[in-house]
């Protein structure tokens, strides 16, 4: 089945790297497939930035996502940029701290930056507390596979912390799953 | 054997291009293209190779030409602005018969228009960019598989035919990043030795000379006049001016066939689909959602020289429909060699072509 996620965010919160590592996953761990593309405009350094995922099962022809079924929000610009039109039966991940507006279609509150500052100890693993959530509350990729591919991408030294932020995203994507 | 690979297409071509023998690049960095130097600066010392960042793309063309000329497979990497600048030394590549790789990951133009959006808008521009009669070879990836595999045969060409290839990308094939599957091995092709004995220019019957190397004591004389097989200039001789050029041109144009490299669907179709490079996957795509309807596909790989002996493969075509990120370039060239409608759908601004998009002209063209 051909999955569509576009994440969005403001610029240095990682949302590029979350969609490599969310891509990196599929096609290297849960040997499927995966084209992630992103928006590679002044706004990838502030305002808002943007990438995009697919998943399929099936080798990908067209790579580009029109109009996902996932999205994952994580800046209030964003939202507004990416996340408001989104269709009636998308599923939104949304950090809870940094989205005022909530969408039409179904969403999830994640406290991403809140846990990254207040559990963590570091906001910048915000992006991976929202993956952890993505994959507990979806599926979309396997939890090994997630877990392998943000290994891969983080800078050594952070192993322990990026996990324990995956792990948080994990018990948040369960509560919003009960 | 191959190796599973998530991987930028950026980098895929630069993986490529390692993998064929390149061992100098000389470039400068600009957007879309970055990350092929980026990777090169990093991969290449490494391996005993050279990269250089020069000042700016004139050098980078003129370097990458010494370093080819010493013996080594060269390449540079570039997008629209850097590749007018390189126009002059490519001119002075395809008449010295230098052979060279140059990726072009094409943004919006002209000028320096769109640099992180996607067009296909120098399509012509390698083809007839440079000044006087010539032939280059132009391959166009449609996937990050191919910026890999094209990247490994724009080398072997440039070899084999001692003449400037061209892999011309576009922004949304460089930067996308997609499974690939990275072979062990390649197959390579290394330009055919000089023969001491004989004279530099001296062609074989291939129209090919053979490569008399820096500093293995050829004494060579290269130039950008008209020259004799001895590589001096005599630029007042017009028998000897039309048998070079016509040698430099059909070297390359006369194994047009031989070195064709395009996939057909559906060969019966009446409406037929002529893609290259992004706007293939959507033409891919909408084949694949209308398995029904046998939609006609030439797809190209090698889009330079053309294939015009490609577009006898459908017999029943009463149209050809052209998707481009650009105003019908390679649609021009289609119309050239039919006799039935070629209907250019082109989009510019730098997104691709929607497979609703291509639905609806599809529909409209097969009512006619």
């Amino acid at each position: 089945m051909r999955r569509e996620l576009r994440l969005s965010g403001f610029g240095g919160q990682g949302i590029m790297l979350a969609a490599v590592v969310l891509g990196r996953a599929a096609v290297m761990y849960d040997h499927t497939y995966a084209v992630q593309t992103q928006v590679y405009g002044p706004e990838a350094r502030g305002g808002a930035s943007m990438a995009a995922v697919v998943i399929d099962d099936n080798p990908i022809l067209y790579p580009k996502v029109t109009d996902p079924d996932l999205l994952v929000i994580m800046s209030q610009e964003g939202f507004e940029k990416y996340g408001a039109n989104a269709r009636p039966d998308a599923l939104m991940l949304l950090d809870r701290g940094l989205v005022h507006s909530r969408p039409d279609c179904a969403y999830i509150e994640v406290p991403a930056t809140d846990d990254a500052r207040s559990v963590l100890k570091k906001v910048i693993v915000a992006n991976i507390v929202m993956l952890g959530a993505l994959v507990a509350a979806t599926g979309v990729v396997s939890r090994e596979a997630i877990e392998r591919a943000v290994l891969d991408q983080v800078p050594k030294g952070t192993e322990d912390l990026n996990l324990r932020a995956l792990r948080q995203g994990y018990v948040r994507g369960e509560e919003a799953r009960r | 054997m191959t190796r599973i690979e998530f991987m930028q297409g950026n980098a895929a071509s630069a993986e490529g291009a390692l993998a064929a023998g390149c061992r100098f690049f000389g470039g400068y960095p600009i957007t879309p293209s970055t990350e092929v130097a980026e990777l090169m600066a990093r991969k290449m010392p490494k391996l005993g190779g050279v990269f250089v960042q020069m000042e700016d793309e004139i050098a980078s063309i003129a370097a990458v030409i010494g370093a080819a000329w010493t013996g080594k497979k060269a390449m540079t990497a570039t997008s629209g602005p850097g590749f007018s600048l390189m126009l002059e030394n490519i001119g002075f590549a395809i008449m010295t018969e230098t052979p060279l790789v140059i990726v072009n990951v094409q943004r919006g133009g002209p000028s320096t228009g769109q640099p992180t959006m996607s067009a296909q808008g120098d399509m012509l521009q390698c083809r007839f960019g440079s000044h006087g009669d010539m032939a280059i070879l132009a391959l166009a990836p449609d996937s990050v598989q191919e910026m890999y595999d094209l990247t490994v045969k724009a080398f072997n060409l440039a070899e084999r035919f001692r003449c400037p290839a061209f892999l011309m990308a576009d922004e949304i094939i460089g930067h996308m990043r997609e499974r690939i599957d990275v072979p062990d091995r390649v197959e390579v092709v290394d330009r055919k030795p000089f023969v001491p004995g004989r004279l530099p220019f001296e062609a074989d019957d291939d129209r090919v000379p053979g490569f008399p190397t820096f500093g293995q004591g050829h004494h060579t004389h290269v130039t950008g006049l008209t020259h004799d097989a001895r590589g001096y200039p005599v630029t007042t001789d017009p028998a000897m001016h039309d048998a070079l050029v016509r040698r430099l041109v059909g070297k390359v144009e006369d194994a047009r066939r031989e070195i064709a490299d395009y996939r057909v669907t559906n060969p019966d179709a009446e409406v037929v689909f002529i893609c290259y490079g992004a706007p293939a996957r959507t033409v891919r795509q909408l084949v694949a959602d209308r398995p029904d309807d046998g939609i006609g596909v030439l797809r190209l790989r090698l889009v330079w020289p053309f294939p015009e002996h490609a577009l006898a493969e459908f017999p029943n075509a009463r149209a050809f429909v052209v998707p481009e990120q650009n105003l019908g370039q390679i649609a021009r060239e289609v119309e050239r060699h039919v006799r039935v409608p070629v209907i250019p759908v082109s989009k510019l601004g730098g997104e691709l072509h929607t497979p609703d998009e291509l639905a609806r002209v599809y529909e409209e063209v097969r009512a006619r």
